[in-house]
């Protein structure tokens, strides 16, 4: 307070540098009220975001409870190698870019092509009842999402088996075999969030000009040619940005899914690295590793976001920052 | 000139482009309307299946009316305490979480929302940082566990509170929505920030609290992994940790028994399951059509750029 004020009243003589620490200085203070709003949100933030960010640094270290994180000694890279010289490397990595890559060929287009098929329809009531019907699901919890699908996919008296029954078709025990993990934990998610992901692309839809549908017409095309050739490349940027998005989250997959849909038997196709970050981590008691092996997945996501948004600008212009 | 000519193309077309079109409507509808039988159907067949005889359920005799009115399902789920106890506490926790979500959230979309804020850049880096990096399982579990508040109410519905994606959708919605003008008439009138927030933005911005608090809601009345690590009490656990042992690991809330009984409790626990969908989803469902303008305009507010 003191300072500020000799240093206004001595102002007219000051360097030039001076003054403009003395008008920082007042606008830092205009500022205050601002940053008591800011406060609360920036103490749970420090508290619960970046502290447990320095605790990162457990990773390179053997953590133990006794020592505290600043105690325990540095052992470098060792539970990183010890990571990818173990065999659950190879799974965990294989089936995280499996359901990923798989959640991304599928779970992508179809929202596109919901959003292109909801705005053909033309009838005021219907459309309504449609969107509302597709975005029921989303409001599901994971775990009632689960439960259904376990109920659902039962082997000996499902919905669905008693539905492949009529037919004569004996169902398989889909949820104990690893290699249709991905399909269920895929497929199940299309059907719960589909509509609700399309809202985005309808949305850019609706901005596009109907001039251009109008001039259209006039030359004779037809709805499928409107299609390809106005709406589609009009929701290119759109699209770009949300696959931007998801690229960075390629070694995020919905964790609590596949950990409530994983037993025994599917383990080593559902086994990936988030649900193994949690067993080592709060099930055998291995901080370190656990640390380590979570870093190894937010560095990746982070390299990968990056790479993705670096080619998008280059090839589309389009990118996030 | 060219008008016409084009005129008279379109017209020369028609026959055909009618012919063409038609078969894309038809096919429209008929898409449309397969889809919307394939999400509705299992969440029909859940709410007449809670509703059935399970050996008809088991069966397949049932498909799309209920076979044997029964409510035993529902009879027993309520009889069970834990089920009440769960419930209550995710009420609890959806309501006071969501309080502080929006009251931790909202100031600060609005403080980094405003252009004079000294250090503005920086702090935006700050919230925007969490977004890609986090601290991690371990970690996060060892603070919380630091700050005392394993096996607390306050695990469920403070330290996560701070949502950085809400703050960024905040602040780009004041932005857009107030004007800049405002804030210097209230200067002239001699308001100061904190008066002119709380009686000028507040009210301003009925829309962006329904959607965060909306979202925010939802997603407290759904989660259930915080509570499974940071909770052990069983007085303190949501109605998803409860539904996690019906539904999951298929445990029955009954006991066990021998001989005939037991086959009458696996009955009853398979009509346990159905029921507890229906009443632990049927509340956000019943809310969600009347509410679902908020949540569309949300999106739209989140996908807006500065």
């Amino acid at each position: 307070m003191k300072n500020i004020v000799t240093q206004q009243n001595i102002a007219p003589t000051v360097l030039p540098s001076q003054t403009k620490r003395t008008k920082r200085m007042k606008q830092f203070k205009k500022s205050g009220p601002l940053y008591v709003l800011l406060l609360p949100s920036l103490i749970l933030l420090v508290c619960f975001t970046y502290i447990p960010m320095y605790g990162l640094v457990m990773a390179f270290k053997d953590y133990s409870p006794a020592l505290g994180i600043l105690e325990s000694p540095w052992v470098g890279f060792k539970h990183f190698i010890q990571y990818f010289h173990s065999y659950q490397f190879d799974l965990t990595l294989k089936n995280t870019l499996v359901i990923s890559l798989y959640s991304v060929l599928v779970g992508f287009p179809l929202p596109i092509a919901l959003a292109l098929l909801c705005n053909q329809i033309r009838i005021g009531m219907f459309k309504k009842v449609f969107q509302v019907t597709t975005y029921l699901p989303h409001f599901i919890s994971t775990m009632v999402m689960c439960g259904m699908i376990l109920i659902f996919l039962s082997p000996s008296n499902g919905l669905v088996a008693n539905f492949l029954g009529l037919f004569g078709i004996e169902m398989p025990n889909v949820l104990s075999d690893p290699s249709l993990f991905s399909s269920v934990y895929v497929w199940s998610d299309v059907w719960q969030h589909v509509g609700w992901d399309s809202i985005i692309f309808l949305a850019a839809l609706s901005a596009i000009d109907p001039t251009y549908y109008e001039a259209a017409t006039m030359d004779g095309a037809s709805k499928m040619q409107k299609i390809l050739h106005i709406d589609l490349p009009l929701l290119i940027p759109t699209a770009m940005i949300l696959l931007i998005l998801r690229a960075g989250s390629l070694l995020s997959v919905g964790f609590e899914k596949v950990l409530l849909l994983q037993n025994p038997l599917n383990l080593t196709g559902s086994e990936i690295i988030s649900t193994y970050v949690y067993k080592v981590g709060l099930q055998n008691f291995q901080y370190s590793l656990s640390t380590a092996i979570g870093l190894f997945n937010t560095v990746v996501n982070l390299a990968i976001l990056l790479l993705v948004n670096w080619i998008s600008k280059k090839l589309t212009k389009t990118s996030l920052l | 000139m060219e008008l016409s000519l084009k005129i008279s193309r379109a017209k020369n077309r028609k026959p055909h482009k009618n012919w063409k079109d038609r078969i894309f409507d038809i096919s429209v509808y008929g898409i449309a309307i397969l889809m919307m039988v394939l999400i509705i159907y299992p969440l029909w067949f859940i709410i007449i299946a809670s509703f059935s005889n399970p050996a008809d359920v088991a069966n397949g005799n049932v498909w799309l009316w209920p076979k044997e009115w029964k409510l035993d399902g529902y009879i027993e789920l309520m009889k069970q305490e834990q089920i009440w106890r769960g419930y209550l506490n995710t009420i609890i926790y959806t309501i006071v979480g969501t309080l502080i979500a929006l009251a931790v959230n909202i100031p600060a979309g609005y403080a980094l929302s405003r252009k004079d804020l000294f250090g503005r850049k920086w702090l935006s880096i700050i919230f925007i940082i969490p977004m890609f990096i986090g601290g991690g399982l371990v970690p996060t579990y060892l603070v919380v566990k630091d700050f005392g508040l394993l096996d607390t109410f306050w695990v469920m519905v403070l330290p996560f509170s701070v949502s950085c994606y809400n703050i960024i959708v905040a602040r780009t919605f004041f932005n857009n929505s107030i004007p800049e003008g405002l804030w210097e008439a209230a200067q002239v009138d001699g308001c100061g920030t904190i008066r002119y927030f709380f009686t000028m933005i507040l009210p301003l911005s009925k829309a962006i609290l329904a959607v965060i608090g909306l979202w925010t809601a939802v997603g407290i009345w759904n989660s259930w992994f915080n509570a499974l690590i940071y909770i052990s009490n069983e007085n303190l656990q949501p109605l998803q940790l409860i539904l996690r042992r019906i539904l999951i690991s298929n445990q029955s809330l009954l006991g066990t028994a021998s001989g005939d009984l037991a086959a009458e409790l696996r009955r009853l626990s398979e009509m346990m399951k159905y029921a507890a969908i229906v009443i632990s989803t049927v509340p956000i469902m019943c809310l969600y059509p009347f509410l679902q303008k908020y949540f569309n305009q949300g999106v739209m507010i989140g996908s807006l750029k500065e």
